[in-house]
C-alpha cells in the first residue's frame, strides 16, 4: 500500500511539474512576444467581412458576434448533415441487404468509393469541379422540379417562410404533438394490460394531423407562404437560397459520412438473429409490423452507439469547411487570428466550443441510448 | 481443415444462370421493375463515366506531372535515396513473407504487383526513362529474393522486427540526408511532398502514436487516480476536437511558445500534430485489447508468481496487442487519409500538389475533374488494398472468434 502511495504522489507531483513548466513557459513566451492573453477584444469591431451570414453581419460588428454567427454556421450545417446522411445512410443500407441483387451492389459499389476517398479531396471535387465548374451560370440554371434551382451561385429552392401568425399556429402544433405523444402512451398502456385494442397509432396519428391543420384554419391568415426564387437581373431573390459553399459542404459530408452510416445500419439490422423474424411471422404479425415492433427496436441498440460516433465524427469534420470556404467556426477562428494576432485566447474559444458541441451530442445520444438498452434482470 | 469437410459444405450443384437470374433479380414485379431501373441507371453512369475517362478528359496535367504527384519538389538528382528506401521496403517485405507466410503474404504480392504495373505503365519513355521502369521492375524481383531468404531457418522473426524499426529510422535520414555532406546533402523537408508526404505523415503518425498510446491506454486503466484523470482527460480531449485544429495548434501556435532560437520544421510540426492526434485514438484502440483480456489471465500470472508490471509485459499486452492489430491497421487507413488536411497548414502533400499542379499552367486551370478524380483514384487504390488485406488479417488472427 505504501508503494501505491508513493507511486500516486510522485505520478501528481509529475503532472503539475508538467503543467506548470508548460503555463509558466506560454506566459514568459507570451510576455517576451507581447501576446495578448485577454479576452477584451472580444467587444472591438472584427473588421473583416463574412462570405455569407445567417444573421445581419458587416466588419463593424464585434468579434465576439463574429464568432457566434461560426458557431450558428457550424451547427447548421452539422444538423443538416446528419439528417440528410441518416436518410441517406438508412435508404443506402436497406437498398445493400435488398434481394434484388444489382441493387445491392451498386450501394456496396457507392460505400466502397466514398469510404475509401479522402473526405477534403471529396469536397474540392464538389466545390472545385462540379459546383463551380460544371453548373451553369445564375441566368441558365437547371431548373427542377419544385421548382428548385441549380446554378454556380449555389441552390435556390422553393421555401415556407412565416408570417405574423406563425406563433400562433405553432402553439397548436405543439399542443397536437403533446397531445398525441399522450395518447399513444395512455391508450397502448391500456392495451398492453386489458389486451383490448385501442388503436393508439391510428389514434396519434389524427390528432398529430387535426390539431395543426384546425390552426392553420383558426389562426388569422395562413401561417406560412410560399416564397419562389425569381430570376431577377444578376440573382435570383426570394425563397431559399444555399450558397455553393454550403452546398459543397453539405453534399459533401453527407454523401461521405451516408457511406459510413449505411455500414452501422446494416450491421444493426444483421444482428437480430433470424429466429427473431421468423417467431414473429409465426405469431401472426404482418411484416410492417415485425419491422416495427421486433427487428427495429433490437437493431437500434446496435445502431446507436456508432451512431452516435458517426454525428461526431460529422460535426468534427464539418471544420473542412475552410477548404470550401464556408465560414464556420474554425474558418472564424483562422481569420480571427489572422486579424488581430490574438492567437492563444481565440484557439481556446474554438477549442472548448468544439469540445461542447461534441460533449453535448454525445450526451443527449447517451441518454436515449440508455433508454432503449436492454435491461437485464 | 480437410478437404472432405469442404465437399460436405458444398451444395450439390450451383444454380443454373437462369433460376439464379429469376431468384435474385425478378422473383417478384416491384423487383424486376427495380432492376430494370438499376439496369439503365448503370448502363447510362457506365456510358458517362467510360466516354469521359476515355474520350473527353484531358490528362496531361497528371500525365506530364507523375514526379511531382509522386514526391513533390524532391531535387531529381536525389531521387535514387527514394528508390533505395523503396528495395528496402521491398526487401524487408519479401523476408517477412518468407518468414511468417499467411497475410504478409497479401501485403507483399500487392506491393510487387503494384510496382510491376507503374514500371510498365503504357506512357511514352520520355516521360519515363528506361533507368525508372528497370528500378521500380527490380524491387518484384527484390520481394520475390526476400521471400527466398526468408525461408531459411537462419532468419528470425525478431530481427525482421528490429529491422523493419531500423529501416524506419533509415528512411528518415536517407531522405533529410546531412548538412554540409558530400554524398548525402541536405534536402529541406519543404521540398518533400506528394505521395511520398502523404506517407511519411501517417507512417510517422502511427509508428510514434503507437508507444504514446499504449502507456496512455494502461494509464486509463491505472488505479492511481492521478494518473487515470490525466490520461482519461487527454484521450477525450483529443477525440472531442477536429484534426484540423490540433494541426493548427502545432503549426501557428506551438512556434510562438518556443524559446527564443528554437525553431521547429514545418514538417516535423505537422508530424508531431498527427502523432498527438493518432495517440488518443491508438489509447481507445489498445484499451479495447486490454479489455478483451480475462480476468483469469491476470489471475494465473499472479498465481505463477510474477510481478504486476512482468504481468502486463509477459502477458496482457502480447495478447491485447496481438488483438488490436486490425484496428491499427484501420487507424493506419484513417490517418493516411487525414493526411490530406496538411493542406490547410500549408504542406505540399497530394491534394496541394494537385492545386499547384493546376495552377501551373493557364491551359489547365479548368480540368480540376481529371486531377482531383486522379487523386481521388491514388487514395482508392491504396486505402482499398490495404483494407482489404487487414480484412484478410483479421481472419488469419482469428480476432473475434476466441
Amino acid at each position: 500500500m505504501a508503494l501505491q502511495w508513493v507511486a500516486q504522489i510522485v505520478s501528481a507531483v509529475l503532472v503539475i511539474v508538467f503543467l506548470v513548466f508548460f503555463v509558466s513557459n506560454v506566459l514568459r513566451a507570451a510576455e517576451a512576444r507581447g501576446l495578448s492573453l485577454s479576452y477584451g477584444f472580444i467587444d472591438t469591431a472584427s473588421g473583416f467581412p463574412l462570405p455569407e451570414s445567417v444573421l445581419p453581419y458587416d466588419a463593424a460588428r464585434p468579434f465576439g458576434y463574429a464568432f457566434l454567427i461560426g458557431i450558428l454556421h457550424t451547427l447548421k450545417v452539422a444538423l443538416a448533415g446528419i439528417v440528410l446522411a441518416t436518410l441517406l445512410g438508412t435508404i443506402t443500407a436497406l437498398a445493400r441487404l435488398s434481394t434484388n441483387w444489382l441493387v445491392s451492389k451498386i450501394a456496396s459499389v457507392y460505400i466502397e468509393i466514398i469510404r475509401n476517398v479522402p473526405l477534403a479531396v471529396q469536397l474540392v471535387f464538389w466545390y472545385g469541379a462540379v459546383i463551380v465548374q460544371q453548373l451553369p451560370t445564375v441566368q441558365k440554371s437547371i431548373k427542377l422540379p419544385g421548382p428548385i434551382f441549380l446554378s454556380q451561385r449555389g441552390l435556390y429552392m422553393v421555401w415556407a417562410k412565416p408570417t405574423s401568425s406563425f406563433g400562433i399556429w405553432m402553439i397548436f402544433v405543439a399542443a397536437g404533438v403533446a397531445l398525441a405523444g399522450v395518447l399513444y402512451r395512455v391508450l397502448s398502456g391500456y392495451q398492453i394490460r386489458t389486451g383490448r385494442t385501442t388503436y393508439p397509432v391510428a389514434t396519434a396519428l389524427i390528432v398529430l394531423i387535426a390539431l395543426p391543420v384546425a390552426g392553420w384554419f383558426l389562426a388569422e391568415g395562413s401561417p406560412l407562404y410560399k416564397t419562389v426564387p425569381v430570376l431577377g437581373k444578376f440573382n435570383f431573390t426570394g425563397g431559399l437560397s444555399l450558397t455553393p459553399e454550403f452546398t459543397a459542404l453539405l453534399v459533401g459530408l453527407v454523401i461521405y459520412t451516408g457511406a459510413f452510416i449505411a455500414e452501422v445500419v446494416r450491421a444493426g439490422i444483421l444482428a437480430v438473429s433470424r429466429g427473431q423474424f421468423e417467431a414473429a411471422r409465426a405469431l401472426g404479425l404482418t411484416s410492417m409490423q415485425v419491422l416495427r415492433l421486433v427487428v427495429f427496436p433490437q437493431a437500434l441498440r446496435v445502431i446507436i452507439p456508432p451512431l452516435i460516433s458517426q454525428y461526431l465524427n460529422l460535426t468534427k469534420n464539418s471544420s473542412l469547411g475552410i477548404i470550401v470556404g464556408y465560414p464556420d467556426l474554425f474558418f472564424v477562428g483562422r481569420t480571427t487570428i489572422n486579424q488581430a494576432g490574438r492567437a492563444v485566447p481565440v484557439f481556446v474559444l474554438v477549442m472548448i466550443s468544439y469540445l461542447l458541441m461534441s460533449l453535448t451530442t454525445s450526451v443527449i445520444m447517451n441518454i436515449y441510448n440508455r433508454r432503449i438498452q436492454l435491461v437485464e434482470r | 481443415m480437410s478437404t472432405t469437410s469442404q465437399e460436405i459444405a458444398r451444395p450439390p450443384s450451383g444454380p443454373s444462370p437462369i433460376l439464379w437470374l429469376k431468384k435474385n433479380l425478378f422473383d417478384t414485379w416491384y423487383n424486376t421493375l427495380l432492376t430494370f431501373t438499376a439496369v439503365a441507371f448503370v448502363y447510362f453512369a457506365l456510358r458517362g463515366i467510360l466516354t469521359w475517362v476515355f474520350v473527353t478528359a484531358n490528362w496531361a496535367p497528371v500525365t506530364s506531372s507523375f514526379k511531382l504527384f509522386a514526391v513533390g519538389q524532391y531535387p531529381t538528382e536525389e531521387l535514387w535515396r527514394v528508390g533505395a528506401i523503396l528495395f528496402m521496403v521491398s526487401f524487408l517485405m519479401g523476408i517477412s513473407w518468407g518468414v511468417w507466410g499467411g497475410t504478409i503474404r497479401t501485403f507483399a504480392l500487392a506491393l510487387a504487383v503494384a510496382l510491376g504495373v507503374i514500371a510498365l505503365l503504357p506512357i511514352g519513355l520520355e516521360k519515363m526513362g528506361l533507368t525508372l521502369r528497370l528500378s521500380f521492375l527490380a524491387n518484384p524481383i527484390l520481394i520475390g529474393l526476400g521471400y527466398l531468404i526468408g525461408q531459411t531457418p537462419v532468419v528470425k522473426g525478431r530481427w525482421v522486427l528490429i529491422g523493419w524499426l531500423l529501416s524506419f529510422v533509415l528512411t528518415i535520414l536517407l531522405l533529410r540526408g546531412f548538412e554540409g555532406n558530400e554524398t548525402l546533402p541536405l534536402v529541406g523537408t519543404g521540398l518533400w511532398g506528394g505521395l511520398l508526404l502523404t506517407f511519411l505523415l501517417a507512417l510517422v503518425g502511427i509508428v510514434a502514436s503507437f508507444p504514446i498510446g499504449v502507456l496512455l491506454a494502461l494509464g486509463r486503466q491505472s488505479p492511481l487516480p492521478v494518473v487515470k484523470i490525466f490520461c482519461t482527460l487527454f484521450i477525450e480531449l483529443v477525440r472531442g476536437v477536429p484534426l484540423v485544429t490540433i494541426l493548427f495548434m502545432f503549426s501557428i501556435i506551438l512556434p510562438l511558445f518556443l524559446p527564443e532560437g528554437v525553431r521547429i520544421d514545418r514538417v516535423l510540426r505537422a508530424m508531431m500534430a498527427m502523432t498527438f492526434f493518432a495517440a488518443a485514438y491508438m489509447a481507445e484502440n489498445v484499451r479495447g485489447g486490454l479489455q478483451a483480456i480475462p480476468r483469469g489471465q491476470y489471475e494465473a500470472a499472479e498465481a505463477v508468481g510474477l510481478s504486476g508490471f512482468q504481468t502486463m509485459l509477459l502477458i496482457v499486452l502480447p495478447q491485447a496487442l496481438r488483438a488490436v492489430i486490425p484496428a491499427i491497421v484501420g487507424q493506419f487507413i484513417a490517418l493516411f487519409m487525414d493526411t490530406t488536411l496538411a493542406i490547410i497548414v500549408g504542406l505540399m502533400e497530394l491534394l496541394a500538389v494537385g492545386k499547384s499542379v493546376l495552377q501551373s499552367n493557364p491551359e489547365w486551370l479548368l480540368l480540376r475533374s481529371e486531377v482531383y478524380i486522379f487523386i481521388a483514384a491514388v487514395f482508392w487504390v491504396f486505402t482499398y488494398s490495404m483494407s482489404y488485406a487487414s480484412r484478410r488479417l483479421e481472419t488469419a488472427l482469428g480476432v473475434g472468434e476466441r
